[in-house]
């Protein structure tokens, strides 16, 4: 706090270095932005964040400028706020008004700077957008007549998530988002991770929807639907029903599946402990045989596209586990089909994501067998908040309840998967244990432990120092691999995530997750592993069920048919 | 073999991403026009993704992303042409020629191109097709012209 400014005349303090805005927002005070992504560079493109600053012909950008001492600011001046007006204005001229039908009504952020700046008559008409949807993605749906042309999506898609998909095309009115040559998301790189979606104002980007298909196998009688959840979901739903960021909802969402009509409800972070069985027990072996080194993590889709597509060459350091979803998708149409003894065909397999990639994962040709998919849809976060709405359920009137047996009951090593340093954490759980045959002493692993892009430790397993390393972004990816096709050889294990922070922060999570949220979410996954009693995947009683009965061994022959895959280069652009 | 695109690009071994135009304006030249592979191709070498390079090369009127057909057809919007209705010609050719401007037909007989006054104005509307200019072109007149061309095949 060095600087003194004036801000609507009354003084303030800022720090030398920070832009206007952030000035203004450490003073609780705060403009309207558009092109503004914290922790990116400004662009100062938009101009939504215009200030008049005495002294200066023009207004200035307020989150590109630097706060100077002395400054004198009026964030909300008469022509302050025309020109944010007329911003808004040309915006909405253009623009299809379609918002009663639009997945963003209600969460949009023209919407409410239309409202904001008080805009109640159409001062400017003009030619509406007019584009055709892309609908060729697995995973995304893309409108760009409703595109207000922030920029947000191409540079999360470049700058976090080193992929590029998308990009600015043509010039001047024509300008709009989109893919090489016109050829659609399907054909592009993009790895469906779904960040675009989460910075995106408006309707212009949003999931493909499963909701119809699975209301309409919810009514029909001959199928037995069942569903799964995912590790980060029920510390995800908490804004939507206007709770604190991160509460635990689990067994209100078990009461709530219910109510909608599935028949059976597991937690995907059963299939979590499977993965860590067999991720681990890979680690070992690869370990004390010799094989590629470092092992990487295989449970985001996001990152396993990525891999396929621009790191060919590490496709064998990726573990040949499945993803939780799939792991579980497979043994719901193998064992629980046989115990239950309903015939596969008759089972409809719905999964709940934080993920729009998992959207794409079921589809994946390597993810069936014999020609019945393993999980037949996956709905996100948003769109399960839409189905209870949809169900007319009253969250605060359920009793919480259980997750059905045996595929509900999960070691909170499954439910930290959903936090960034998760998987890493409970594979190493297990791995001391399979390589020691003990426990450890205190099972935090600190190192790998909070939402930073990266993060490095060193871990001692009997005499093994093993190396570790966790990624999220996928361009910290990049920048990981690079280091070790350089040479690096101190890191053994590698956890990537596509999502910063992990699938708490998951592109199918609900819009406006901030930093809080993820935060919250996180603390509060790693608050459920603080207080359960079954901290490792190896001591889940179901886990050590399920290979007696039915797996054998992990890595076995019945494991390597169901819980394992293998990767196929692409070439995309 | 090297492709044309390799041999235009040994040309600028040393140089970064601010030879992207100039690279893209070569290979315009030698081809014609902007294909898929010859962006992937600059795309490698220069180390940028290939959506952006069709990004920055869209940004710019000169450049073609189909290969020209046998015929390149320019319809004039410049001034006086829109004054005399030049928007109701572009309108009938597109819809004519079953393509939209930068595209080429099926057969590569015709491309469409959209460019700004031709120094024609006193033909205002006018088209041109390889360099031959036909004037005060309306909705009546256009099938005439391209039957023109189609026969000069047959
Ligand atoms: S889903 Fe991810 S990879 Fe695909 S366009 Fe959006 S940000 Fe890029
Ligand atoms: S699609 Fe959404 S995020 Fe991308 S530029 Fe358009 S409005 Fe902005
Ligand atoms: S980090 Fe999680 S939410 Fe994001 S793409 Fe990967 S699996 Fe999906
Ligand atoms: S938010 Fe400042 S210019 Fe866009
Ligand atoms: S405006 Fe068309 S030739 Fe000049």
């Amino acid at each position: 706090m060095n600087l003194t400014i004036e801000v609507n005349n009354n003084i303030l303090t800022a720090n030398q270095g920070d832009t206007i805005l952030d000035a203004l927002n450490q003073n609780g005070l705060s403009v309207p932005t558009l092109c503004h992504m914290k922790g990116l560079l400004p662009t100062g493109a938009c101009r939504m964040c215009v200030v008049e600053v005495e002294g200066r012909k023009n207004l200035v950008t307020a989150c590109s400028e630097p706060v100077l001492d002395g400054m004198k600011i009026k964030t909300h001046s008469g022509r302050v706020i025309e020109s944010r007006k007329t911003i808004v204005e040309l915006l909405l001229s253009n623009h299809p008004d379609d918002c009663l039908y639009c997945e963003r009504n209600g969460s949009c952020e023209l919407q409410d700077l239309a409202e904001d700046l008080h805009i109640r008559e159409r001062r400017i008409s003009g030619q509406k957008n007019k584009y055709k949807l892309d609908v060729s993605s697995a995973s995304i749906v893309r409108d760009p007549a409703k595109c207000i042309l922030c920029g947000r999506c191409v540079r999360v898609c470049e700058e976090i998530e080193g992929v590029s998909a998308i990009d600015f095309v043509g010039r001047g009115s024509k300008t709009f988002i989109d893919t090489f040559f016109n050829h659609g998301l399907n054909l592009s790189t993009c790895v469906n991770c779904g960040q675009c979606i989460m910075v995106c104002p408006t309707g212009a980007l949003k999931e493909k929807d499963h909701i119809c298909e699975i209301k309409d196998m919810l009514s029909d009688p001959e199928k037995t639907v069942v569903v799964q959840y995912a590790p980060s979901i029920s510390v995800s739903l908490a804004e939507e029903f206007g709770l604190a960021s991160g509460k635990n909802m689990v067994g209100v969402l078990n009461a709530a599946l219910r109510r909608m009509g599935f028949n059976f409800v597991f937690d995907t972070s059963f299939s979590a402990d499977l993965t860590i069985m067999e991720e681990a027990s890979e680690l070992v072996h690869r370990v004390t045989t010799g094989g590629t080194l470092p092992m990487i993590t295989s449970c985001c889709p996001g990152w396993v596209k990525y891999a396929e597509e621009f790191q060919h060459d590490m496709i064998d350091n990726l573990s040949t586990c499945k993803s939780p979803q799939q792991m579980m998708g497979a043994i719901i149409k193998s064992y629980f089909a046989e115990t239950e003894s309903i015939s596969p065909e008759n089972i409809y397999s719905v999964s709940v994501m934080p993920c729009t990639a998992k959207k794409f994962e079921q589809q994946r040709e390597e993810m069936s067998h014999n020609g019945i998919s393993d999980v037949d849809a996956v709905l996100t976060t948003r769109e399960l908040a839409r189905m209870i709405r949809l169900y007319g359920i009253d969250i605060a009137k359920l009793e919480p309840e259980l997750a059905d047996s045996p595929l509900g009951t999960r070691s909170s090593a499954g439910k930290i998967f959903g936090t960034s340093g998760g998987v890493m954490e409970a594979a190493i759980r297990s791995a001391h244990y399979f390589i020691t045959g003990k426990e450890m002493v205190k099972f935090q692993v600190k190192g790998v432990r909070g939402l930073e892009g990266r993060k490095e430790a060193k871990i001692k397993i009997g005499d093994l120092d093993v190396g570790v390393a966790v990624v999220s972004g996928l361009k910290n990816a990049e920048i990981l691999m690079e280091e070790i096709r350089n040479g690096r050889k101190d890191i053994h294990f590698i956890e990537v995530m596509a999502c910063p922070g992990g699938c708490i922060n998951g592109g199918g999570q609900l819009i406006g997750t901030d930093d809080e949220a993820v935060k919250a979410r996180m603390l509060s996954l790693y608050d459920i592993d603080e207080k359960d009693a079954i901290k490792v995947s190896h001591k889940n009683p179901y886990i050590v069920e399920l290979y007696d009965k039915f797996l054998g061994k992990p890595l076995g022959h019945k494991s390597h048919h169901l819980l394992h895959t293998h990767y196929q280069k692409r070439f995309v652009n | 073999m090297k492709t044309t695109v390799q041999e235009i690009l040994d040309q600028y071994q040393d140089s970064g991403r601010d030879s992207l135009i100039p690279i893209l304006q070569n290979v315009q030249e030698k081809l014609g026009f902007l294909s898929e592979e010859s962006v992937i191709e600059v795309s490698k070498f220069l180390k940028m993704p290939a959506s952006k390079i069709f990004g920055v090369a869209t940004f710019y009127n000169q450049f073609r992303f189909n290969q020209p057909g046998k015929y390149h057809v320019q319809v004039c919007r410049g001034t006086a042409c829109h004054v005399l209705g030049s928007a109701t010609v572009l309108e009938e050719v597109e819809k004519h020629l079953k393509v939209k401007a930068g595209q080429t037909t099926k057969d590569k007989l015709f491309s469409l191109e959209v460019v700004a006054c031709i120094g024609a104005c006193g033909l205002a509307p006018v088209i041109s097709i390889n360099g031959e200019f036909h004037a005060k072109v309306s909705t009546d007149t256009i099938k005439g012209i391209f039957d023109d061309y189609k026969n000069r095949e047959e």
